[in-house]
């Protein structure tokens, strides 16, 4: 049995990861970089929704209605201002520009908040359980965040496939110059894409922290894991970011069944096996 | 026709060194040689803050190498950095004396670099740097379940301690200074060489260089296992000059921080751009040491900035207006006016 509840921990696991990774995979698909701040600004987002709870003093819950919005706008701003710049700079610029990005980020809420673990306060939804049998109980908030995941990852697909801007977010990216030519604004365009990708990454960000504790220095491991997630499941293709995450999240748990400290490596490992026997990914992109 | 080919050697001089070089090499030299006497006039606490110094300059060079001129932006060159130190602190074990084991480290880790490099060569421009950093953390969590090794919570180095301190500071910073010099003299050499004008071929069109026959991913392998080697001569340097080490900080990504900020700064791919950012970010560093972490927020911001609107670094700017080269690793036409 405890290897039953081990499986459905994994696969709702893998949801955080899919929900951290689809932000990632989108601007991968979108605009072939890829954000090495990633990581920080989920973690960036936790504190900002700690900061919002804290101050005004409303649930955390609310917090988050406020601070996905203002990712998304932070998202748009810093691809003007930013990324693209170091787009036309250059490949290199961009990986440059966002990992300095990150270290800033990291560095300025280590200086801010302190080093402390913190969580995120939701009362008591955090400790709320649905019981399946004697042996197997989920979270409530495992299964929102695996079911945000979804609807995050199928919404994100419609938009790319079935309305009139997800159909110029791909013209762009297929070709930035034609795109342009039948009057598609590809700076703006851009800027959509990232908007988006913050907000998600925001989302996943407070999900985590609402079942976690979080502090400065994580972002790193979450920007592994959602890139993990990426490669495993196949670069630019958001279906295979989800299947990707879920096989991520069961690899570390099943690992972590059989003895605890093994539950990081045996992720690491898995990606590299999938990098060296399946090197396209489980689902491989045709397009996005 | 004929004749603009016959008069063109004539009227045209292609070199590499000019007089820059010829006052800057020699002056070089110099400053090497008084650095090297200077354990015997000063305090061990300048030798000892100058090794910090060094085992920084060792690793910007080493990730310049890699991102300026084979085009490889790893995140994950802290790999080698922790896995030189641990190679110092086994071999210590099997009673090799910690110093030589600093040279020995980047052996070792040249060699496992080879099959990292099979596997990291599979993915490529951003996704080739986060790999790389996965592949870090792997080794880093595989080094932690070594309990010879002192497993999560590290290990000293007692090997060293029966040296007298005086002996022991000299020689760490001999070493270090050793390590230096090899890492900035080899990396000029090796991009004088064909191997070099292979990477400039790539660098400038990879597509073209491989039609006429360049060795590509030869080229970036071999790159590649030199920069591993000096990453693990540095991180041999660090577990002799601290004579501990921990897991967690050895195999830190705030290496590959470090490399990126001071590279970036200082001018990618351009060998004096590493001198000269190490020179800044060292100065930054204890210029701010009060303040916590406060330095890397501004370093990451002027990096930033140096990413976009100062492309060559200071080096490069300073190269683009005043024509000085120390390290001249390209060919210069001159056309006697």
């Amino acid at each position: 049995m405890d290897w039953v509840n081990a499986l459905v921990q994994g696969i709702l696991l893998g949801g955080l990861y899919a929900l951290f990774a689809c932000g990632l995979s989108l601007l991968f698909g979108v605009m072939r970089i890829v954000n090495l701040a990633h990581g920080d600004l989920a973690v960036l987002a936790a504190f900002l929704a700690y900061a919002t709870a804290t101050v005004t003093g409303v649930s955390a819950l609310w917090a988050t209605v406020v601070v996905v919005p203002v990712f998304a706008v932070l998202g748009y701003l810093v691809h003007r201002g930013l990324l693209e710049r170091s787009l036309a700079a250059g490949p290199l610029a961009t990986l440059l520009v966002t990992f300095g990005l990150s270290i800033v980020v990291q560095n300025l809420l280590l200086e801010s908040f302190s080093a402390d673990s913190r969580t995120l306060d939701v009362g008591s939804l955090v400790s709320a359980s649905l019981r399946i049998t004697d042996d197997i109980s989920v979270s409530y908030l495992a299964v929102l965040t695996f079911l945000l995941a979804a609807g995050v990852l199928v919404g994100l697909q419609l938009f790319l496939s079935r309305t009139q801007l997800g159909r110029i977010v791909r013209a762009t990216s297929d070709d930035p110059e034609a795109a342009t030519l039948v009057g598609a604004d590809s700076r703006h365009v851009y800027g959509i894409a990232t908007a988006l990708a913050f907000a998600t990454v925001a989302l996943a960000g407070l999900m985590f922290a609402m079942r976690s504790s979080f502090d400065p220095n994580i972002g790193p491991s979450r920007l592994i894991f959602a890139f993990e997630a990426v490669v495993i499941g196949g670069l630019g293709s958001l279906w295979g970011t989800f299947v990707g995450g879920i096989v991520l999240g069961l690899a570390q748990t099943v690992a972590a069944q059989i003895d605890p400290a093994l539950t990081l490596l045996a992720g690491h490992l898995l990606f590299l096996a999938v990098l060296a026997f399946r090197p396209q990914g489980l689902l491989p992109a045709r397009s996005m | 026709m004929t004749a603009a080919v016959t008069t063109a050697p004539a009227t045209v001089r292609v070199r590499r060194s000019q007089r820059s070089t010829r006052v800057g090499a020699p002056l070089l030299g110099l400053a090497v040689l008084v650095l090297a006497f200077l354990p015997f006039v000063a305090y061990t606490t300048v030798t000892s803050t100058l090794v910090t110094f060094f085992i920084l300059l060792i690793m910007a060079t080493m990730w310049n190498l890699l991102a300026g001129f084979a085009g490889l932006v790893s995140v994950g060159q802290q790999a080698y950095v922790g896995l030189g130190a641990y190679a110092v602190l086994w071999m210590s074990d099997l009673g090799v004396q910690p110093f030589l084991g600093v040279f020995l480290a980047a052996v070792v880790c040249a060699v496992i670099a080879i099959p990292t490099s099979l596997l990291a060569f599979r993915l490529r421009g951003d996704y080739f740097a986060v790999g790389t950093w996965v592949i870090a953390e792997a080794y880093r969590l595989v080094v932690v379940r070594s309990d010879a090794l002192g497993g999560g919570s590290g290990r000293s180095l007692t090997t060293l301690s029966e040296l007298d301190q005086t002996l022991r500071e000299a020689g760490t910073y001999w070493t270090a200074l050793t390590m230096v010099v090899a890492c900035v003299v080899g990396s000029y050499l090796l991009l004088r060489s064909r191997l070099g004008l292979a990477l400039t071929a790539v660098r400038d069109n990879e597509v073209a260089a491989r039609s006429v026959g360049v060795d590509v991913t030869r080229a970036k392998r071999i790159v590649y296992l030199v920069s591993a080697a000096g990453c693990g001569a540095a991180g041999g340097l660090l577990l002799v000059s601290t004579l501990n080490v921990r897991p967690d900080s050895v195999f830190s990504v705030q290496w590959s921080a470090y490399m990126i900020f001071i590279v970036v700064i200082g001018g990618i791919g351009h060998i004096e751009g590493a001198l000269v950012g190490s020179v800044v970010f060292f100065a930054l560093q204890q210029a701010l040491a009060d303040y916590g972490s406060w330095y890397l927020v501004l370093v990451g911001l002027v990096a930033i900035a140096a990413a976009l609107w100062l492309r060559g670094g200071l080096w490069g700017a300073l190269s683009r207006r005043t024509g000085i080269r120390l390290f001249p690793i390209g060919y210069r036409v001159d056309r006697p006016s």
